[in-house]
């Protein structure tokens, strides 16, 4: 068999490992773990979305979160005041936060790194407040927000012991989701639309005079980033049945940001990863320290980054580049030939 | 008696990218000494290596002393003072307070602010310009200024990399010109990389010719310039 | 007071205020210009250091004398975060700097917290209420901070300008490789420039501290100020720092008073800043820098 079919019999048998693991994952855990691991999907569709900003077109946003909650309270509102179902909220939801993505986009245009990360800093501020604001109040149900009812299962049935119950079919939905949202990802980010957001993000000028269109690139690239964390949003109100102002504050941006660097910019799988971080880790570190788990958390953020600075995709990479097949025929370690270049124009500036 | 710099099987390398492969060269105390190649023959890195600001390997005996491994900061306290490429003046602060850094480490500070007046002395349009942002100077200008800097350290040895870059004739004959007077009046060593073969051998005693990362040709400029072929070859004389 | 004292009362205690945003510009700034990163730890640096000032003080140190350890151990404190944790993410990408900046307002901010509990304190003032600095329009201790930190600003001014020292620092952050090729030993310029900078944050927080009281969370809503500030007078400009500090402390007054009310001040402040920004996308002294491409 040629070398290629064989790593080909590899990585479908892998694929095949991992979505049976992942369909039987709920029925092996309790209730809690189960909830837990819904929050993971959704965040890891909430950090592909900034990371098809940040990462893949070099636009730091600082207020990730504020897109979160826009979607979050789009599918509430809708739900509770509307009636719709909850499944129908999520392309809605993506619709009205592309729309205010793009909004974003204008101003982000003429601000570049810093300004414009504590410009969408000042939206992830702005949202929570708003939210609060008495002009709306009959929609969004001021500070105490809006209570939602978990989506029951169409059917049930026990599986391994454990009940087919609300959260395992939340599971189930997200999942699903996720699994969507990540192919729509792949499909969008490996082709010309790909390589034209790396090549603004890079190279900003020599991208304009090739005639990439950079104003509309850029805002739609917001807008599709927010689009994604909006629809994450919505499905996070329904795991989690609740929204209010005080749950999308400036800390959930910060750890979408810090998530998405664990994970690895301008990756795909990356995403995953740095949802499991931001959702489990502040866990382990309560257990490691009752009085100063925060403490801990920092800890563990700077030692992941000292041993994974370019995220734990960027580590696998360098693996697979010095000790995968092929190894041997490529040039030293240390020079980074294949596959999604890693974002230069975010490293330190010379 | 032992040369000032002994150079043997020098290797430098950007990241992955080894550039210098085995460069030996000597240079004797006193002297003008030239690097002389084609772009990218590696005469740029080879000071850049004897700076250690590249990762290098090898051997760079400065005085006996092995420079391979130390830092920047710990080479130009053993004398050595390095004029890069582009000149690399503090464009945001003022020609003053560049010879003043220029002088950073020396010891002696009562005898710096004699040694900015001779500065000034010897480029009087530095002079003109004391407290004029170093960024706003001409090429020239800057390229003086970017001389006297090193010059401000006493050393004992001057790189000097493509001093002639971008300058008029008429500015880089001064500038040589003060540089044989430097020499011959302070005894200052010289190692100077120029792409301008014809002026490098008019102002040096002796010249490498570096060829893809290696010391192709050697000999004393009289001996260069009067070889047909190499003139032809690699001077384009 | 009528309605002019009230309006002069509002601009007054603003530029008090705006002395500390500066402040803390200004420390963001330096750092800035050695290493291009903006340092998001430099609240929680400065709350731990005003923590360290209160106990101090507690166990019974006159309060100048406070002051001065208290600026000492944070100058030693920034030093050596620098060096310790900072000196290895020097090539990494600005993201993962970003993490480990994150990193670090987290442990200072849960220490904080721990070893000084999270009951709100009361951190005293130098310059007490009854004396003969109060006027009509500012308290006595605005007055005092506003020339405390004058006072900062002007000692760093003429070290930077005036001594050797300074002017090293300055060449490091310019153009590190020029800067070692003098034989400045850079890496401990960045490290000092931290300390400096640690000791700024100290100051301000013990300037702010008697007027919003002590707690773990003291300088979270200062420092998203200072960086408001420190972008809207340009990210490169000491000076514009400070006068962004000023803008910035006279706004959030004027706004809080006249225009919105205290809950959406913040977010209105912010909004107004990033509406300048994007009209002067430097910053209002910011060097327009042009790009050859």
């Amino acid at each position: 068999m040629s070398d290629s079919a064989r790593r080909s019999r590899w990585f479908w048998l892998a694929l095949a490992l991992l979505a049976a693991a992942a369909l039987l994952l709920p029925f092996l855990v309790k209730n809690y773990r189960v909830f837990q691991f819904n929050l993971v999907l959704v965040y890891a569709v909430a950090i592909l979305g900034l990371n098809i900003l940040t990462g893949y077109n070099g636009q730091i946003s600082l207020g990730h979160g504020a897109f979160y909650a826009i979607g979050a309270y789009t599918a509430a509102i809708l739900m509770e005041r509307a009636g719709l179902p909850y499944w129908a909220t999520w392309p809605l939801a993506g619709v009205v936060c592309f729309i205010f993505g793009f909004l974003m986009g204008f101003p982000a245009l003429r601000l570049g790194g810093h300004y414009l990360a504590v410009a969408t800093l000042a939206l992830a501020l702005a949202v929570p407040q708003l939210l609060k604001h008495k002009a709306i109040e009959a929609y969004t149900g001021g500070v105490q927000g809006i209570v939602l009812t978990k989506p029951e299962p169409p059917f049930t049935f026990r599986f391994l012991g454990q009940p087919f119950n609300a959260d395992r079919w939340l599971y189930f939905v997200t999942l699903t989701v996720a699994v969507v949202m990540f192919a729509l990802a792949w499909n969008l980010l490996r082709g010309r639309v790909g390589r034209a957001l790396i090549a603004i993000r890079d190279h900003p000028i020599a991208a304009a005079a090739m005639g990439i269109n950079l104003p509309v690139f850029k805002s739609t690239a917001f807008g599709v980033s927010a689009a994604f964390t909006g629809v994450a949003g919505a499905l996070g109100a329904s795991v989690i049945a609740f929204v209010s102002p005080d749950s999308f504050t400036v800390t959930l941006s910060i750890f979408l940001l810090v998530g998405m660097v664990v994970g690895g910019l301008a990756t795909i799988p990356g995403a995953l990863f740095g949802a499991l971080f931001i959702q489990f880790v502040p866990n382990i570190a309560d257990e490691l320290s009752k009085s100063a788990p925060a403490a801990i958390y920092g800890v563990l953020l700077i030692a992941l980054m000292y041993l994974m600075p370019t995220g734990v995709m960027g580590f696998v990479r360098t693996l697979w580049l010095r000790h995968g097949p092929g190894a041997a025929r490529r040039p030293s370690a240390g020079v980074a030939t294949t596959g999604v270049p890693a974002p230069p124009a975010l490293t330190k500036e010379t | 008696m032992p040369s000032l710099l002994e150079v043997n099987g020098l290797t430098a390398a950007y990241g992955a990218t080894e550039v210098l492969h085995d460069v030996s060269f000597t240079l004797e105390a006193g002297r003008i000494t030239a690097v002389l190649g084609a772009n990218g023959a590696g005469k740029t890195t080879t000071l850049r290596a004897l700076c250690q600001m590249v990762r290098t390997g090898g051997s760079a005996l400065f005085e006996g002393r092995q420079l391979v491994g130390r830092a920047t900061e710990e080479v130009v306290r053993l004398g050595i003072a390095h004029v890069p490429d582009g000149r690399g003046t503090f464009t945001a602060l003022s020609v003053a307070e560049n010879l003043r850094l220029g002088a950073h480490v020396r010891r002696d500070k009562d005898r710096v602010a004699d040694d900015v007046e001779k500065m000034y002395s010897r480029f009087p349009r530095l002079g003109e310009r004391r407290h004029q942002q170093a960024g706003t100077l001409s090429g020239g200008e800057q390229q003086m200024l970017a001389i006297s800097r090193a010059l401000m350290l006493r050393p004992k040895l001057l790189l000097l990399d493509e001093p002639s870059f971008g300058l008029a004739p008429k500015i880089v004959a001064e500038i040589f010109r003060i540089l044989r007077g430097i020499n011959i009046d302070d005894g200052v060593s010289m190692l100077l990389v120029e792409q301008n073969a014809k002026l490098a051998l008019e102002l040096a005693d002796r010249a490498y010719l570096l060829e893809t990362g290696r010391v192709a040709v050697s000999g004393t400029s009289a001996e260069l310039m009067a070889d047909e072929s190499i003139r032809r070859s690699y001077l384009g004389v | 007071m009528n309605a002019m004292e009230a309006l002069l009362h509002q601009i007054f205690s603003g530029l008090a205020n705006g002395c500390i945003y500066g402040s803390i510009a200004l420390a963001l700034v330096m750092i800035y210009q050695a290493t291009h990163h903006l340092n998001f730890a430099q609240g929680e640096m400065a709350t731990f250091s005003t923590f360290i000032a209160w106990a101090l003080i507690q166990r019974g140190m006159p309060y100048w004398g406070a002051f001065a350890l208290t600026f000492a151990i944070s100058f030693a404190g920034g030093l050596l975060v620098q060096r310790l944790v900072l000196r290895p993410f020097e090539r990494a990408p600005v993201l993962t700097n970003v993490n480990v900046f994150i990193g670090l307002l987290l442990i200072f901010n849960a220490l904080s917290g721990w070893i000084f509990d999270h009951t709100v304190k009361a951190f005293p003032s130098p310059f007490p209420q009854e004396s003969a600095m109060k006027t009509a329009f500012f308290s006595a201790h605005e007055l005092g901070s506003f020339l405390v930190m004058l006072g900062v600003l002007l000692t760093l001014y003429g070290f930077f300008r005036f001594t050797p020292i300074g002017l090293a620092m300055r060449a490091a952050a310019q153009n590190p490789d020029s800067a070692r090729l003098v034989g400045i030993r850079v890496s401990w310029m960045l490290a000092m420039g931290w300390g400096l900078a640690a000791g700024i944050g100290a100051v301000a927080g013990m300037m702010v501290a008697p007027v919003v009281f002590l707690d773990p969370n003291m300088m979270a809503g200062i420092l998203l100020y200072g960086f408001a500030a420190a972008l809207l007078g340009g990210v490169d400009n000491p000076w514009g720092a400070v006068a962004g500090g000023l803008i910035v402390g006279v706004l959030e007054n004027l706004l809080g008073a006249y225009v919105i009310g205290t809950e959406l001040k913040l977010t209105v402040a912010l909004v107004l800043i990033v509406g300048t920004l994007t009209l002067m996308p430097s910053g209002l002294f910011g060097k327009h820098v042009v790009t050859r491409v």
